[in-house]
Order: C-alpha cells, then sequence, then structure tokens
C-alpha cells in the first residue's frame, strides 16, 4: 500500500456507517462520525483519496477548521490567497478589477491554493487516525435497497456487501448511488458544467515576479468575456507553489450547442494575448476534466432517504457564482453526520430519524446562498450578453478612455456612449442591469 | 498543445476491458451531430469508417459523454476500483 492512508483493520460486513467516497465531503462526515464513537468505513475508487478528484483549486480554511482545527499547520498546501482578481476579456484586451489585503496574510488565512490529489490523502488520513477504516480501490456498484430502505452497498470486490445502519453517498458529481437509488432524475446538460484544467510549471521565482506575491501568498484570476468564447462560464488562474492552475469551464449543454472542445478552449485561454505573457516559458505537467453540478437551488435533488444521505457534489451543493464548492461539501458533510448521530441515539434512520440534516442545511449559508441565487443561473442562460456583449462594452469604454487624443473629454463620452447604444438599446442596457443587480442581490 | 500530448502527462492504471461502451452503432450512424466526439475532453471517442471507436484507455472519467449523447446511447460506467486515471495533482 506504500504511504496510501489504508487502515489496517480487518473490516467486518455491518457498520454504524457507510460512506461512499473519500472526498472533502465523505471524509468530513466519515471524522465526525468517528469522534461521536461511531463504527465507520468510508470506500474510495482511486488507489487512494484523491487520485481520481480535481477542482479548480481554492479550498476554505473556515469550513475545514469545523473537521480538523489547525489543518494549516500539517496539511499539504499550496499558497494563502491574499489577491483575488478578476479579469474581463475581449479579443485583445481586459479590464481587470481586484482586491489585495496584508489582512489576508494573516493567519489564520482565509483560503489555500491546494492539489485535490495531495490534500484529499492527508485529509482521508485524518480520518483514519479517527478509527475510520478506509478501504480504496474499490468501486460501490450500488445500493442494497430492502422494503425501500438503503441498508447496505454491493462493491465490485469478491463478497464485496457491505451492511450499515446508513449510508452516505459522497460519490460525486456522477453519483452512482444516487442514480440507484433514483435520487438523480433530473440531471440534464443544462445543470452541468464540464471544466478543464492544467497544472502549469513555471518555478517559484517567475510566480512571485509575474504575480507580484511574496513569501507563500496567492493570486486567483477569474478570466470573464472571451475566456469561454460567448458560453455561460469562467476561466480561472491560480497560483500554487512551484506551478498555476489554469482552466476554463463552461455549462456542457452551450459547449454542445456551440460544438466547442474543451482541450480547444483551454488552448485559447493559454494562448490568449492578455494571459500568455503571464505563461511564457512554463510546462503542462498534468491535463483534468472534471464536471461540476452547476443547477443551483433547484438542482438540488432530494438528499435524504430512508437510511441513505447525499452530501457534496452527490447532492449537487455548488455556488458557481462565489466559486463555492469544497466548503458546501465539507459543511454537508458535517451536518450529515451531526444527523447521523442523533438517529443512532434515537435508533431510527428514517427520513424522518434523519431530519437534523434538513433543519441544519436549510438553517445554514448552503441552502440560505443557493436559494439566494436560485435565479441567476436561468437569468444568466436568458441574457448571454453579460458573457458576450457586456465585457466587450467595457473594454471599449475602457480603450476609448485611457486613449489621449484631442477630442474633449465630454465628447468622448458621449461617444463612448454612442457606442453602447448602437449595439444595444440604453432602455434595454438598464433593464438588463437592474434584473442582473436583482437576481444577485 | 493538442490533446494527445495534454494525455501523455495523465497516469493510469489501465484495466484490459473498457468501462465504457457503445450500446448500438447503428444509433450512431443516424446521430446527425455526434456530440460524443467533440465534448468528451479526452477525446476517447472518434467516428472513423462508420463506427464509433471508443479509446476508454485516456478517460478521465468526467461524466460528459453520459449526458451529451442525445440518444443515450453510451452504457456509462466508472472503471473498476483501483482502475482509470490517476492524478498526480488533481
Amino acid at each position: 500500500m506504500g504511504d496510501k492512508p489504508y487502515s489496517d483493520k480487518s473490516y467486518s460486513d455491518k457498520y454504524d456507517v457507510i460512506v461512499v467516497g473519500a472526498g472533502p465531503a465523505g471524509t468530513a462526515a466519515a471524522i465526525t462520525c468517528a469522534k461521536a464513537g461511531l463504527n465507520v468505513i468510508m470506500i474510495e475508487r482511486g488507489e487512494h483519496p484523491g487520485s481520481k478528484n480535481v477542482m479548480g483549486g481554492i479550498l476554505y480554511r473556515y469550513p475545514t477548521e469545523k473537521i480538523v482545527p489547525e489543518f494549516y499547520k500539517e496539511a499539504p498546501l499550496e499558497r494563502h490567497i491574499t489577491e483575488e482578481r478578476v479579469w474581463l476579456l475581449s479579443k485583445d484586451s481586459a479590464v481587470k478589477m481586484g482586491f489585495k489585503s496584508t489582512k489576508f496574510d494573516e493567519e489564520p488565512h482565509n483560503c489555500f491554493s491546494v492539489f485535490r490529489s495531495h490534500f484529499d490523502k492527508w485529509f482521508a488520513g485524518k480520518a483514519v487516525e479517527e478509527g475510520v477504516t478506509l478501504i480504496n480501490e474499490t468501486l460501490v456498484e450500488d445500493v442494497i435497497i430492502q422494503d425501500g430502505k438503503v441498508v447496505g452497498v454491493k462493491t465490485n470486490r469478491e463478497e464485496g456487501e457491505l451492511y450499515a445502519d446508513v449510508v452516505v453517498a459522497a460519490d460525486g458529481a456522477n453519483s452512482l448511488m444516487a442514480s440507484s437509488a433514483g435520487l438523480h432524475p433530473e440531471v440534464r446538460s443544462e445543470t452541468l458544467a464540464l471544466a478543464v484544467k492544467e497544472v502549469y510549471h513555471l518555478g517559484r521565482e517567475k510566480i512571485e515576479d509575474r504575480f507580484n506575491i511574496d513569501s507563500d501568498g496567492g493570486v486567483t484570476i477569474e478570466l470573464l468575456g472571451d475566456a469561454t468564447q460567448g458560453m455561460m462560464g469562467t476561466a480561472f488562474i491560480y497560483t500554487n507553489k512551484t506551478t498555476v492552475s489554469i482552466g476554463v469551464g463552461a455549462f456542457l449543454s452551450q459547449m454542445i450547442k456551440n460544438k466547442i472542445s474543451a482541450y480547444d478552449l483551454i488552448e485559447s485561454v493559454k494562448t490568449h494575448p492578455i494571459v500568455r505573457p503571464l505563461l511564457e516559458g512554463g510546462e503542462t505537467k498534468e491535463y483534468l476534466a472534471h464536471m461540476i453540478p452547476e443547477g443551483g437551488f433547484r438542482a438540488i435533488p432530494q438528499y435524504i432517504m430512508d437510511g441513505m444521505v447525499l452530501v457534496g457534489d452527490a447532492a449537487m451543493l455548488v455556488n458557481s457564482l462565489h466559486r463555492e464548492g469544497s466548503n458546501l461539501a465539507m459543511t454537508s458533510g458535517r451536518f450529515a453526520a451531526e444527523a447521523i448521530i442523533q438517529a443512532k441515539e434515537n435508533d431510527d434512520f428514517s427520513v424522518k430519524g434523519l431530519s437534523l440534516y434538513k433543519t441544519l442545511m436549510e438553517d445554514s449559508f448552503i441552502i440560505k446562498d443557493l436559494k439566494k441565487y436560485k435565479n441567476a443561473d436561468k437569468f444568466f442562460e436568458d441574457h448571454m450578453q453579460f458573457f458576450t456583449l457586456y465585457p466587450q462594452l467595457a473594454n471599449d469604454a475602457a480603450l476609448e478612455f485611457f486613449t489621449v487624443d484631442d477630442v474633449p473629454k465630454r465628447e468622448k463620452q458621449k461617444h463612448i456612449w454612442r457606442g453602447i447604444t448602437e449595439k444595444i438599446p440604453s432602455w434595454k442596457l438598464i433593464m438588463d442591469l437592474f434584473h442582473g443587480w436583482r437576481v444577485v442581490k | 498543445m493538442n490533446i494527445e500530448e495534454k494525455l501523455f502527462l495523465v497516469r493510469y492504471n489501465t484495466d484490459a476491458e473498457s468501462h465504457l461502451k457503445i450500446i448500438s452503432q447503428e444509433v450512431c450512424k443516424k446521430c446527425e451531430d455526434k456530440p460524443c466526439t467533440y465534448i468528451c475532453p479526452a477525446q476517447v471517442y472518434r467516428w472513423s469508417c462508420d463506427i464509433l471507436t471508443v479509446s476508454y484507455e485516456g478517460c478521465l472519467e468526467c461524466g460528459s459523454c453520459r449526458f451529451c449523447c442525445p440518444f443515450e446511447n453510451i452504457s456509462w460506467k466508472y472503471p473498476r476500483g483501483g482502475f482509470g486515471v490517476s492524478y498526480k495533482f488533481g
């Protein structure tokens, strides 16, 4: 097993809890249950936890500390983020915004860039330390349902049936657990984003010079507009220690419609004239792809059934507008665990017995935030100008504004406004901005 | 950088048998756009000589083919435990 976190405990076939998937949600649930004295087995299909897992790369400190206090003193992290930038791209320019604070340099930090293959392995190791039995390289193929209640799972191992009071489905966006239990009927290409990423080596010095950072600080850049070739989505660049994570994602339905290949899209981001100088002289170390459940509030499936709960991506918990996912995953895992602990006390693992999970979710930022943006996806889908025309207009206006010539400023302003209203009537622009503000306010 | 060069950087434990199956090649023949051939980020699916070929060895297990096939003609499963993509960074 080498250095893989893998418990040596021989495993019996009846547990209190089976966790399927050792990502942030599953591991958070496993640790919380184990700390309360429950007998937990966690099953991971990869060589080791994290080996199948992909995200843009930002991990948040607050929700992680709720599971492992002061994790940042020992966990494998890349850089703490001190600056967040947003770029609105046109074909050959960018309107740049951002925020940098020395407060983000002080411990405890707000968030970190990470590699999931390193972090998840470490995190699952913490679960093993708490007494969780971790089984790697094992695929859960089906749930075992008796009298309408989930009682266990079937793995691809010989005599691989495992039974428990409750199953935690933490098997990600393509949750086979949820589909085999009939909880994912509504998953469609309109609710999923496809993202690809490259881990791109530049070396510490180039990164710190080009991104204007010192010590272990780091930068995130979100790229809108031309980065997604008019599709609803974003691109990103996150600094790691000696590499950057660069990626792009867009709604699967729009990639299908526009006949765009993700591997071509990421090349167009890497070679964009505003991005290219940042990457000059480096090389790609790894190429990755992943689907992100970005359907928002309306896409959340029923996440509790008799004997089973869904957590993290399996429950489609992603706040795409705020680039949040791993924090929703960990927090939902912890909430599910708290409900399981209570259900164990009452020996009731029905939907009713596990209802604390729903209560905690609905009282928290998870459901409140997703509810807040419940109309945003549909709005932006119907107003694609936010990804096409508006970033272009912002760039056109900035070019005019910053170009020095002999045109008096008042005339320049008029000219900028005329340029805008030629492309979109002013009443429509105002309506769009007003409605856009309403869906995110 | 083309897709072959990208996939060359990815580590796999390749299973002897494919985890991805085309249910009916006849359906692919009738499929006009063949979205799997451009949506799959690992270019697993290619149309050549009236056959949809499946290079499952390069699969990144994202699941996009599962949802892009307009005829639900791809039988999609994860590789067996321990097989498939194994990211160094993730």
